[in-house]
C-alpha cells in the first residue's frame, strides 16, 4: 500500500480538485507541468543550489542529550528552525517561485496566517524580483505586527482578508478570488500541503527535502537511515509532509502527526481537525474538516496561529483514517510548557507551533533504544510576544 | 434527455431573465416572497442560493448576503422546509445554487431527492468537478429529475466546452469574464469577442451568460448571441437598499 497521491490526485478517499471551472484552467496547467517541471536538470539545480547557498540547507540534525536523558529515549532535532526566515516555510516558496518562473508567470500571490509563509513568499519574490501580493486576515495583521512589517521590507504589498472570520481560512479564500480574477499572469503559491491537487502532492515534494536529509545524517550519525518514530506538528501539515515523506511506505518508521487542541477538545476552542472534523470540501480539497452539521466551517483557535486551520493537508487525513499516523493533540497549556522545557534544556526557542510537538515527549513513552526525530519546525522570534505574555517574563 | 420546466422555458422564443438570490436574505423569512414576487414581474427563471460560509467564487456582495442569510439563521432544512409549497404559486423553473460542502454534508442523494419533491428544476454547484459530478452523482441526479448546470469561462477550451456541452441537459452557464461575482460591471471587447467565440461553436445546449449583468444595457449586450442571463449582485444590492417591496421595478428596469 502506497500512501502517496494517487494519478488521479487523492489520497485514499481524500484530496481531488474541488474547484470552480474558472480555476480549471490554472489547476490543470500545474497539474500537467509540475512533475516533468521538477524533473528538468535545469530546476534540480538551481532549486538545490538555492536551498543550499540562500536557504542554508542542509539543516543540522542535533542529538539532544539532556532531553534524551530526561525522557529516557534518543531524541533528534531536526533544525528546520535554522533556515533562512526562521522555518520550513522557505524549502516551498524556493520551489514555487521557481516552478512560477518555468511556467511564464509574473505575478505572485499568497496567503498567511501568522505571518511565516508570507514572509517566506515575500523573501523569494524580492530573491527574483517578481511583484508579490500576500493576503492576511485583518485580525492576524493586528496581532503578528513584525511579519507584517517584514513582508513590507521585502516590497510585497499586504492585502488584509476582511471577509468572514478574517483570519487564515478567509486569507485563503481571498487569494484564491485573486486566482479566479487573475487566472493568466498570477501564480498562488499555497503554503502548506492543502489545496486542490496537485498542490499537496507539489508541496509534499518540496519539503521532502527534509526527510531526505534525515536519511542521510541518521546513517552517519546511528549508522541506519529510518528512525524508529518522526514526530511533527500538524496545522495544514507541510512541514509534517516533508518529515514524514521519504518514510511514508515504511512501515518500520512510526509516524506521530501533533494537533492543536487548544483550550481542549471538548471546549469548542480547538484545532484538533483528526478529533472534530468530518469528511467535506475547503478551499479546493476533500478532507477532513471542522464544520457544523449543516456543512458550514467553523473557526478553530489555538494559541498558535500556524496550526489555527479547521482543515488538515489529503495526505494527513487519509494518514489519520487508515491508521498509518498516530495522532495527537496537544492544548495551549502543554504546548507552552514544553517550549519553555525544550528552551532551558538545550537553548533553543521553538516557534510555538513546533512546542506542541515536543509536548507529547511528556505523555508518550518510548523505548530507550527508540530513535525519535522530532521535527523542529521553526524558531520562536515570531512568538516572542504570545511567550512574554503567557509567561509573565 | 431529461423533461423539465428548464427545457421547457428554454424552448420559449424569447430572451431569458434569470435572477439570482441569496436565501435566507434580507430577512430569514422572505424567501418565498422574492420568488414569487420574480415570477410576478415577468422574470423567466431563479437561481435560489443555499448560502454557504465560505463562498469561493464570490465577491463581497454575495458574500455578504450569505454571511447574514446564516446569521439569520438559514440552513438547508429551513430552506426546504420554506420551500416545501412553492409549486402551489410559482410555475417558473427554479434551480438550487450553492456550494458543494453543504450539499455533501445533507447528503447528495438525500438533497436531490429532496429537491425532486419540492420543484426544483436545476442544480449549481460551481464548485462539483465535471469529473467527480460523472464518476460519482450523475446518475442521481437523472434518477431525480434534476439538471445539473455546468459553467464555462473565457478561459474554457473548446474541447473542455464540447465535453461540457455533451454531459450538459439544459443549459450552460457561461461565466463572463474571469473574475468572481459582482466583480466588473459592463463588457468590453474581450467578452464580445467571448459571446461571438461561443456562438460559432454551435453547441447543443444553450447558453445563459451571467457575471457582470446589472441593467438593461449589459442584459441586452450579453443576449445578443446567448439565450439568456443571469443578474445575481446587483439583485442583491436592490435588496439591500429596498428590501422586498421594489422588485417590480428592479425587474422593469431590465426589460
Amino acid at each position: 500500500m502506497s500512501y502517496h497521491v494517487n494519478e488521479k490526485g487523492y489520497y485514499g478517499e481524500f484530496g481531488g480538485a474541488f474547484i470552480p471551472e474558472m480555476l480549471y484552467p490554472n489547476t490543470e496547467e500545474l497539474r500537467q507541468n509540475y512533475l516533468s517541471i521538477m524533473e528538468e536538470p535545469s530546476f534540480k539545480e538551481e532549486f538545490q543550489q538555492l536551498l543550499r547557498d540562500y536557504v542554508g540547507r542542509p539543516t543540522p540534525l542535533y542529538f539532544a542529550e539532556r532531553m534524551s536523558e530526561r525522557y529516557k529515549t534518543k531524541i533528534y532535532l531536526k533544525r528546520e528552525d535554522l533556515n533562512h526566515t526562521g522555518a520550513h516555510k522557505v524549502n516551498n516558496t524556493v520551489g514555487q517561485i521557481l516552478m512560477a518562473k518555468k511556467l511564464g508567470k509574473n505575478r505572485i500571490i499568497a496567503e498567511t496566517g501568522a505571518g511565516q509563509h508570507g514572509v517566506a513568499t515575500a523573501t523569494v519574490c524580492a530573491l527574483m524580483g517578481i511583484e508579490c501580493v500576500v493576503y492576511m486576515g485583518e485580525v492576524d495583521i493586528a496581532r503578528q505586527a513584525p511579519n507584517v512589517a517584514r513582508m513590507k521590507m521585502l516590497g510585497a504589498e499586504v492585502r488584509p482578508a476582511l471577509s468572514g472570520s478574517r483570519t487564515l481560512k478567509d486569507a485563503t479564500n481571498e487569494a484564491i478570488r485573486d486566482w479566479i480574477n487573475n487566472p493568466v499572469d498570477t501564480h498562488y503559491i499555497i503554503g502548506s500541503v492543502v489545496g486542490p491537487h496537485p498542490y499537496p502532492d507539489m508541496v509534499a515534494r518540496f519539503q521532502s527535502v527534509i526527510s531526505e536529509e534525515i536519511k542521510t545524517q541518521l546513517l552517519e550519525k546511528e549508522g541506519r537511515e529510518n528512525p524508529d518514530y518522526v514526530v511533527a506538528c500538524v496545522g495544514g501539515g507541510s512541514n509534517a509532509a516533508g518529515a514524514y515523506y521519504h518514510f511514508l511506505d515504511n512501515p518500520e518508521v512510526g509516524i506521530i502527526a501533533v494537533e492543536a487542541a487548544g483550550k481542549g477538545i471538548d471546549t469548542g476552542e480547538s484545532a484538533a481537525t483528526s478529533a472534530l472534523g468530518k469528511v467535506g470540501i475547503i478551499h479546493g480539497s476533500k478532507t477532513l474538516l471542522m464544520q457544523t452539521p449543516d456543512g458550514q466551517i467553523t473557526e478553530p483557535y489555538s494559541i498558535s496561529a500556524g496550526l489555527d486551520y479547521p482543515g488538515v493537508g489529503p495526505l494527513h487525513a487519509h494518514l489519520f483514517r487508515s491508521g498509518r499516523g498516530e495522532f495527537i493533540s496537544i492544548t495551549d497549556d502543554e504546548a507552552m510548557t514544553a517550549g519553555l522545557t525544550l528552551c532551558q534544556m538545550e537553548g533553543i526557542i521553538p516557534a510555538i507551533e513546533s512546542s506542541h510537538a515536543f509536548a507529547i515527549l511528556e505523555q508518550r513513552k518510548f523505548n530507550p533504544t527508540d530513535v525519535v526525530v522530532m521535527n523542529l519546525s521553526g524558531r520562536g522570534d515570531k512568538d516572542l510576544q504570545n511567550y512574554i505574555d503567557y509567561f509573565k517574563l | 434527455m431529461i423533461k423539465n420546466r428548464i427545457n421547457q422555458k428554454l424552448k420559449e422564443d424569447k430572451k431569458l431573465l434569470s435572477i439570482y438570490f441569496t436565501a435566507g436574505y434580507p430577512k430569514l423569512t422572505d424567501t418565498v416572497k422574492i420568488i414569487e414576487d420574480l415570477e410576478k414581474n415577468g422574470v423567466d427563471m431563479i437561481e435560489i442560493g443555499l448560502p454557504f460560509s465560505d463562498p469561493l467564487a464570490d465577491g463581497p456582495t454575495i458574500q455578504d448576503s450569505s454571511t447574514h442569510a446564516l446569521n439569520n439563521g438559514m440552513n438547508t432544512d429551513l430552506l426546504f422546509e420554506q420551500l416545501q409549497n412553492i409549486r402551489e404559486t410559482v410555475s417558473i423553473p427554479l434551480v438550487m445554487m450553492g456550494y458543494f460542502n453543504p450539499v455533501f454534508q445533507y447528503g447528495v442523494e438525500a438533497f436531490c431527492k429532496k429537491c425532486q419533491e419540492i420543484g426544483i428544476d436545476g442544480i449549481i454547484l460551481p464548485d462539483l468537478p465535471l469529473d467527480v459530478y460523472q464518476d460519482e452523482y450523475e446518475q442521481t441526479f437523472k434518477k431525480y429529475g434534476l439538471i445539473n448546470v455546468f459553467l464555462i469561462t473565457p478561459q474554457t477550451s473548446d474541447e473542455r466546452i464540447r465535453m461540457i456541452d455533451k454531459v450538459s441537459e439544459g443549459f450552460i452557464y457561461m461565466v463572463s469574464s474571469a473574475s468572481t461575482t459582482g466583480a466588473k460591471t459592463g463588457f468590453g471587447n474581450e467578452q464580445q469577442t467571448y459571446f461571438e467565440r461561443i456562438a460559432e461553436l454551435d453547441l447543443k445546449n444553450p447558453q445563459i451568460v451571467g457575471f457582470g449583468i446589472s441593467n438593461k444595457a449589459t442584459f441586452d449586450q450579453a443576449t445578443k448571441n446567448a439565450k439568456g442571463a443571469i443578474i445575481g449582485s446587483a439583485f442583491i444590492k436592490h435588496l439591500t437598499q429596498h428590501g422586498t417591496e421594489k422588485i417590480d421595478g428592479f425587474v422593469r428596469g431590465i426589460r
